[in-house]
C-alpha cells in the first residue's frame, strides 16, 4: 500500500482534477466541498503548491480566462498526468481503508 | 493592516516571497474583510510563522540532499575542507585550552586572586623559604591582610592500611586552611579552634579514595603517620590540591618557642588573605616597609634581606609560561593556514562550479537561493570539522598534561575551553563564508588565482615559521642534551625509603638501617655498588647552604647544595674524583673533624690556585673538613645555573638536626634487570625494618629525562603542527597549480602548437610554484626570527637567526613545494596542441 498524501495535497488535486484554479479559488473549492470542514490557510495552500509544482503532481497553466474576470496577479494551476495517478492511488488505499473497516464489521460514521 | 502582513511575510524565503507574496496578500485582504482585524492578524500569524519555517526547512533538507550527493560523487574536497577546519579548530581549542588552565583560569578557591604568596630574597636574589620568626613578626605586624598562614611539605610514612606506603604531606599552621577557603568533604579542615598538638590529619580525596575506601565513617580514626598517631579530622573534596597537585594529606604545625629562636632557619611558605578593600600593590608596598623595619630590628640576620610578594596565580616560571605560549603561537599559525587552505579549497571549487551555477540561474534559480546554498554548505562544513576538531582537541589534552607545571593547585589535565572552541569556531565559519561566496560574487578569473596564489604565500609563510621555531627549539634541546650532567646514569636504579620521625631522628638509628641494607644490597650478586644520598641531582633541585669560611665576610656568595651521603655515592654515580678520597667509615658521627666532599667548582671559588684538602668550613652548624674534591653535578638540571656542591658523611650530624637532609634515596648500579634483584631488595629493607615503605623504584635516566620532558613534549607537538603546515602548504601549492594548468589548458596548447617544448611548459608551471613558494619563504623567515627573539629564552643560546636552521627549513620547504608542483607540471607538459586546441 503507498503512503499517505498530507490532506491539502489531496484536496488540492481533488479541486484541480475538476478544472484549473487559481490558489484563492482551491481555497474556496475545498471549503465548499467539506462543508467548511477544511479551511486551508494561504500559507500551507502556496507551500502545498510549491512543493506540488517540484514534485510533477501540478503545473502552472498558461491558459487565462477571460481578461476582464482575471487579476493579473493570479496564477491558475492544472492537474498532471502523475498528479491524477498520484490522487488515484490516494483514493484507492482510501477504499481499501474501507473496505478493511467494513470487514471487521465497523461503518463509517453518518454525518 | 497589509503593510503588517507584507512585514510578516519577510520570513518567508524571498524567493517564496517573490512567487507567491501578491496572492497571498489578495487573500489576506479578503480574508481580512470576513473578520475582525485583531482575529485577521492572529489568525495571519498562526498561518505565517509556522509555513516559513516549514519553507525554509524544505530548502534546508533540498540543499543538503543535493550537497550529500555531490559529495559523494567527489568526497575528496568535503574530506579535505573537513579535516583542514578539524585541524585548525582542535589544535586551537587544545593549545588555547591549556594555555587558559594554566595562565590565566583563576585558581580553584575562593576569591583566589585575593591570595598571595610571600617569601624573603636577600639583594634581589630569591625567592627563598621563610624562618617562623619572620613569619610571626610579619603577621604581628601586616595590617593588609585578612589572615597569614604558613606551610611546610614533608613526608610520612603511613602505616597499618596495607603495605606501609610514602606520602606526600603538608604542615600547616592552624590559621592556613581557613585562609585558603575551601570546605571539606567530610569533618573539618585543620583551625585554630580544632588544634592543640601535632597530632591531627585531613586526608586528601585521592588517599581517602585509595586508601580508605572511601570510607564515610573516617572521620575520628587513629591512623600512625610515620610511628605517630593522628586523628583524621577531615578529607577533602575532589579537585583540591594545596599548595600543589600532589599531596596526600596536611597536618597541624604548631611552633614551639625553639622554633623562633634562629631567623635563619628557613624552611616555611607563607601564604596572606588580602583584607577587604586592600591592593596587592598596597600589601606589597606595606612588605616592604616591614622587611626595612625588621633590617633596622635585626641587623645581624636580616642585612638585605627583602619581601618578595606575588599573586598565588603567578607562581609560574618564565619558561613554562614561554612553553605555553610558544605553543599558542604556533596553533594560530595552524588556524591561520586552515583558514588559507579551507579559502583556497573553497575558491577552486568556486570556479569549477560555476558551469553548474550557471546552469542553475538558467533554469531560473534566483542568486540569492545559490548564495544561500553555498552559505548553508560552509556551515555544514564548519561545524562537521568543528565537530571532529573538539574530538580532536578532548583527545590530545591528555597528552599536554606534562606542559601543567606540578608545582600548580590545579589538576594534571586541563578541560576544554568553551570559549576558545566558540573563538575558532567563529574564525572558520567566517573564513567558509567569506570564500565560500566567492562563486557566487561572479568575480573574473584572474581576481580569484591573484587571492588563491595570495593564500598560498601565506600558507608557505607559516609553514616556514613553524619549521624555523621548531627546528631553533630542536637545536636547543640537543644542546641541552648534550650537556655533561657531570654523572652517568645508563646502568644506574634508584628507590626511596623516607625514614620518618622521630623514629629516626637519632643518627645511630638511621646509620644502623643504612649499614644493613647496602651491606645486603652490595653483597647481592650482579649489583656493582650503591649507596644512600639525601636526594637525587635534578628531582631534588634545592636544599642550598651556605659555607661559612673562616675569615671570609657572609656577603660573599657562598651557597652551596649540601647533600648527605653514605660511601660509595660517588662510585655508584660515576662522579669522578680529582683528589683526596672518598667518605668512608671512619667518618662516624663521634669522628671529628668532621668529613665533606666537595665539588671543583667549590673548591676553585673558596680556594682559587690553592690545595683545599684539609681546609675547614662551617655548614650546617658544624665544621667540617675536606677530604676530597669531585666534579660537578648539574644538580638543579641540564639548563640551570647550578650552585656548587658539598657532601657530608650519612653520619656526621646532630641527632634530630636539619631532618630535611636525611638520605632517603638509594642509588644501585647494576646491568641486572630490577626482577632480578628487586624482591631482594625488598625483602632486605622489609628485615632492617618492617614497616618502612619503599617508593619510587626507576632507573636514574628516568629522572634525568624528567628534566627536559616539558620541552621534550612541546619539541614534539611544535614538530607535529610544522609537518601539518608543511603538509597543508604543499596540498595548496599542488591544488593551486594543478587549477591553473586545467585552467589553461588551452592556452598550453596553442603555446605547445607554436612550438613550445613539453620542457618549456614544465618549467613555466614550475616556476610559477617556485615565485609564490620563494614569496612566502622570505616573508616566514623575517616573520620567524622575529618570533624566535621573543622566545629567546627557550633557545639555550641557539640564535634566533640560526643560519642552519633557516637553511634547513627552506629546503624542506623547497622539496615540498617541488613535489606539489611535479603533477600539474607533468599534467601540463604531456598536453597535446590538437586536444587542447579541441577542447577549447
Amino acid at each position: 500500500m503507498s503512503s499517505s498524501l498530507p490532506a491539502a495535497t489531496f484536496h488540492i488535486l481533488l479541486s484541480l482534477a475538476e478544472e484549473e484554479r487559481h490558489g484563492y479559488a482551491i481555497i474556496k473549492d475545498i471549503e465548499a466541498s467539506t462543508n467548511d470542514e477544511l479551511r486551508l490557510s494561504p500559507g500551507t495552500l502556496y507551500r502545498s503548491i510549491q512543493r506540488m509544482l517540484e514534485e510533477g503532481l501540478i503545473v502552472e497553466s498558461g491558459r487565462r480566462p477571460a481578461r476582464a474576470l482575471d487579476d493579473e496577479r493570479r496564477r491558475y494551476y492544472r492537474i498532471t498526468p502523475s498528479g491524477i495517478a498520484a490522487a488515484r492511488a490516494e483514493l484507492r488505499r482510501l477504499a481499501e481503508m474501507i473496505r478493511i473497516g467494513r470487514e471487521r464489521g465497523l461503518k463509517p460514521e453518518m454525518p | 493592516m497589509i503593510g503588517f502582513y507584507r512585514a510578516l511575510l519577510r520570513l518567508y524565503p524571498s524567493a517564496f516571497r517573490a512567487e507567491y507574496g501578491a496572492e497571498l496578500c489578495e487573500i489576506f485582504d479578503e480574508r481580512a474583510r470576513e473578520t475582525s482585524p485583531p482575529r485577521a492578524v492572529a489568525s495571519a500569524i498562526a498561518d505565517v510563522v509556522p509555513n516559513a519555517l516549514a519553507v525554509h526547512f524544505d530548502i534546508l533538507r533540498q540543499d543538503l540532499r543535493f550537497m550529500w550527493r555531490t559529495m559523494r560523487r567527489a568526497p575528496g574536497f568535503a574530506l579535505t575542507a573537513i579535516a583542514i577546519v578539524a585541524l585548525g579548530i582542535g589544535a586551537n581549542t587544545a593549545a588555547f585550552s591549556l594555555a587558559d588552565f594554566v595562565l590565566l583560569r583563576p585558581l580553584p578557591f575562593p576569591d583566589s586572586d585575593r591570595l598571595l604568596r610571600m617569601w624573603n630574597s636577600t639583594d634581589g636574589s630569591g625567592p627563598n623559604d621563610v624562618s617562623p620568626a619572620e613569619y610571626r613578626d610579619w603577621k604581628a605586624m601586616a595590617k593588609s591582610f585578612r589572615a597569614l598562614g604558613a606551610y611546610s611539605f614533608t613526608q610520612q610514612n603511613l602505616v597499618g592500611q596495607g603495605a606501609p606506603i610514602r606520602l606526600t604531606a603538608v604542615r600547616v599552621t592552624p590559621d592556613l586552611m581557613p585562609l585558603v577557603g575551601v570546605p571539606p568533604l567530610l569533618g573539618s579542615v585543620i583551625t585554630p579552634a580544632n588544634t592543640r598538638a601535632e597530632d591531627t590529619a585531613v586526608l586528601s580525596n585521592d588517599l581517602w579514595r585509595n586508601q580508605f575506601a572511601s570510607d564515610p565513617n573516617v572521620v575520628g580514626r587513629v591512623v600512625r603517620l610515620s610511628g605517630a598517631p593522628h586523628t583524621v579530622i577531615g578529607v577533602m573534596p575532589r579537585g583540591f590540591h594545596f599548595p600543589e597537585r600532589h599531596v596526600d594529606l596536611w597536618t597541624p604545625m604548631v611552633f614551639t618557642p625553639q622554633n623562633y629562636e634562629d631567623r635563619t632557619d628557613t624552611y616555611i611558605h607563607v601564604l596572606g588573605r588580602l583584607a577587604p578593600g586592600v591592593t596587592s600593590e598596597t600589601a606589597r608596598a606595606e612588605m616592604n616597609a616591614i622587611a626595612a623595619r625588621l633590617e633596622q630590628q635585626y641587623p645581624d640576620t636580616n642585612k638585605d634581606l627583602g619581601i618578595i610578594t606575588t599573586r598565588l596565580r603567578d607562581q609560574i616560571g618564565r619558561g613554562q609560561r614561554l612553553l605555553v605560549l610558544a605553543l599558542c603561537g604556533a596553533a594560530l599559525c595552524i588556524l591561520l593556514l586552515a583558514c588559507a587552505n579551507l579559502a583556497s579549497l573553497l575558491l577552486a571549487r568556486g570556479v569549477s562550479r560555476s558551469r553548474e551555477l550557471s546552469i542553475r540561474t538558467a533554469l531560473g534559480a534566483g542568486r540569492d537561493r545559490l548564495v544561500r546554498q553555498l552559505f548553508t554548505e560552509s556551515i555544514l562544513l564548519a561545524v562537521l570539522g568543528g565537530a571532529v576538531g573538539v574530538l580532536l582537541a578532548w583527545t590530545t589534552l591528555p597528552f599536554l598534561a606534562r606542559l601543567v607545571p606540578q608545582t600548580l593547585p590545579i589538576a594534571e589535565t586541563p578541560s576544554i575551553d568553551f570559549r576558545v572552541l566558540g573563538f575558532a569556531a567563529a574564525l572558520i565559519g567566517l573564513t567558509g563564508l567569506a570564500f565560500g561566496m566567492v562563486p557566487a560574487l561572479r568575480k573574473p578569473d584572474s581576481t580569484r588565482h591573484r587571492m588563491r596564489s595570495a593564500l598560498v604565500v601565506t600558507e608557505v609563510t607559516c609553514s616556514i615559521v613553524l619549521l624555523i621555531t621548531a627546528g631553533l627549539l630542536m637545536r636547543a634541546i640537543w644542546r641541552i642534551q648534550a650537556i655533561e650532567p657531570g654523572f652517568r646514569y645508563e646502568g644506574v636504579m634508584t628507590l626511596r625509603t623516607a625514614l620518618p620521625l622521630p623514629k629516626y631522628g637519632p643518627v645511630a638509628a638511621r646509620e644502623r638501617f643504612y649499614k644493613q641494607v647496602l651491606d645486603g644490597v652490595r653483597a647481592l650478586p650482579g649489583i656493582e655498588s650503591a649507596a644512600y644520598v639525601t636526594g637525587l641531582p635534578m628531582e631534588r633541585t634545592g636544599g642550598i647552604w651556605g659555607m661559612e669560611i673562616p675569615g671570609v665576610p657572609k656577603s660573599e656568595d657562598n651557597s652551596v647544595s649540601l647533600r648527605y651521603v653514605t660511601p660509595g655515592y660517588f662510585a655508584t654515580l660515576s662522579i669522578p674524583f680529582r683528589r683526596g678520597r672518598d667518605i668512608d667509615q671512619r667518618d662516624a658521627q663521634n669522628h671529628r673533624p668532621y668529613a665533606a666532599v666537595i665539588s671543583e667548582s667549590a673548591a676553585k671559588r673558596h680556594w682559587p690556585n690553592q690545595d683545599p684538602i684539609g681546609r675547614r668550613f662551617k655548614i650546617a652548624m658544624e665544621e667540617v673538613e675536606v677530604v676530597g674534591v669531585v666534579g660537578d653535578v648539574k644538580v638543579r638540571g641540564l639548563e640551570r645555573a647550578n650552585e656548587p656542591q658539598v657532601y657530608v658523611a650519612s653520619g656526621q650530624v646532630a641527632d634530630e638536626s636539619i631532618t630535611g637532609y636525611i638520605p632517603q634515596d638509594l642509588v644501585i648500579r647494576t646491568d641486572l634487570p630490577p626482577a632480578q634483584w628487586l624482591p631482594s631488595v625488598r625483602q632486605l629493607v622489609a628485615g632492617a625494618d618492617a614497616e618502612q615503605p619503599i617508593s619510587h623504584i626507576r632507573p636514574l635516566s628516568e629522572v634525568v629525562a624528567g628534566d627536559t620532558a616539558p620541552r621534550r613534549v612541546q619539541l614534539r607537538l611544535l614538530t607535529i603542527l610544522a609537518i601539518i603546515a608543511l603538509l597543508i602548504a604543499g596540498v595548496g601549492i599542488h591544488g593551486l597549480l594543478s587549477f591553473a594548468v586545467a585552467q589553461r589548458t588551452k592556452e598550453i596548447g596553442i603555446r605547445r602548437a607554436l612550438g613550445a617544448q613539453p620542457r618549456g611548459v614544465m618549467s613555466m608551471i614550475l616556476r610559477e610554484g617556485l615565485r609564490l613558494t620563494i614569496a612566502g619563504a622570505i616573508i616566514g623567515v623575517v616573520v620567524a626570527v622575529l618570533v624566535a627573539r621573543s622566545m629567546n629564552a627557550l633557545l639555550f643560546g641557539v640564535p634566533p637567526a640560526d643560519p642552519e636552521t633557516i637553511l634547513a627549513a627552506l629546503a624542506l620547504c623547497l622539496v615540498t613545494a617541488v613535489i606539489g608542483c611535479i603533477r600539474p607540471a607533468l599534467r601540463a607538459a604531456r598536453v597535446q596542441p590538437s586536444t587542447a586546441l579541441r577542447e577549447g
